[in-house]
């Protein structure tokens, strides 16, 4: 197994360690969180599977470039939507998630 | 209640190590890829304009998506300000002195790294990404340690500042439709084009990425 091969695994257990936070948690921020590790596991695959044979391979690290940017950019927009949440109802977590 | 949310974490749970198990598996194994993009982007990197093949991908093989992604963090920077802000400040009420100082001597560095950076993406790992990166965090950093104030509203000087780069980005887009293909650019000016596109950009992306953090942290008293 090359180092990419594994950055490539690591990937897909961050992402599915992502995705169950996303199911699970109702914390608003935390459920950001668990989808940003979800985000970060698939750059890592697309980074790591494309250079599993030595070279980097440019073409998917500028699609990652591009994800991150936006990643940011979505992140920043759910925290945003996420304290106007706050505001409102005093709550961090949606209404069909309450205990 | 209870029953049921130990079963949900339950389910969740083994799927999503199901799912794992099974996408390493399958990664341990691929089947030999379908296209290899790699010999046409070092085959290609004479006419891009830049030495360094991701500024080339990013900039001039496939500027579509980095035009779309300027427009896509713009969008998100305007539903925030569409969405409503509270004067809520994240900064620190007291600030040490030691800090502030620091921070004063960082920000016109850190300027200079963004510039070096957006510079060296031609021909090395760099470009308005991480320049723009750089930019911003030298705006956070000021406004935690007290010496630049939230955002308000956006004055027209700050609107201009974030959307050049998308609009830079659209005229040169649109002067360069002549060519035949959308965002092909001429092989002889394509390295000036892209300069002129990255320095838009870094621009923007800074303020813009800035803004996500200063238009959300604003004291009540703050000036625009």
């Amino acid at each position: 197994m090359t180092s990419a091969l594994l950055f490539a695994c690591v990937g897909a257990i961050l992402f599915a360690l992502g995705l169950a936070g996303v199911a699970l948690i109702g914390h608003l921020l935390r459920r950001i969180f668990a989808f940003n590790v979800m985000g970060s596991g698939t750059f890592l695959i697309l980074v790591g599977l494309a250079q599993r044979h030595g070279s980097a391979d440019p073409v998917p690290q500028a699609m990652v470039l591009t994800g991150i940017v936006v990643a940011v950019a979505a992140t920043a927009l759910a925290l945003a939507l996420t304290r106007r949440l706050h505001a409102l109802t005093g709550k961090l977590e949606l209404p069909a998630d309450e205990p | 209640m209870k029953v049921q949310r130990v079963f949900k974490r339950f389910v969740v749970g083994s799927a999503a190590l199901a799912f794992s198990v099974l996408l390493i598996g399958v990664m341990l194994e691929p089947p030999a890829a379908g296209v290899d993009l790699r010999a046409a982007v070092s085959a290609n990197l004479a006419v891009s304009g830049v030495a360094h093949p991701v500024t080339a991908v990013l900039l001039n093989f496939r500027g579509y998506d980095t035009l779309l992604e300027i427009a896509v963090l713009l969008l998100a920077l305007i539903v925030i300000l569409a969405s409503g802000l509270e004067a809520l400040s994240s900064r620190p009420r007291a600030v040490d002195p030691v800090l502030q100082t620091l921070a004063q001597l960082a920000a016109p560095s850190m300027i200079v790294v963004a510039v070096y950076l957006l510079w060296a993406g031609a021909f090395r790992p760099g470009g308005a990404f991480q320049a723009g990166a750089v930019l911003a965090a030298a705006g956070v950093l000021l406004h935690l340690t007290g010496l630049l104030p939230g955002w308000q509203a956006p004055t027209l000087k700050l609107r201009l500042g974030l959307t050049a780069g998308l609009l830079i980005f659209l005229a040169i887009a649109a002067a360069v439709l002549s060519q035949g293909a959308l965002m092909q650019y001429p092989p002889r000016q394509a390295g000036m084009l892209i300069l002129l596109i990255e320095a838009g950009f870094t621009v923007s992306l800074g303020l813009i990425l800035a803004g996500l953090f200063l238009f959300i942290s604003r004291d009540p008293g703050d000036p625009t």
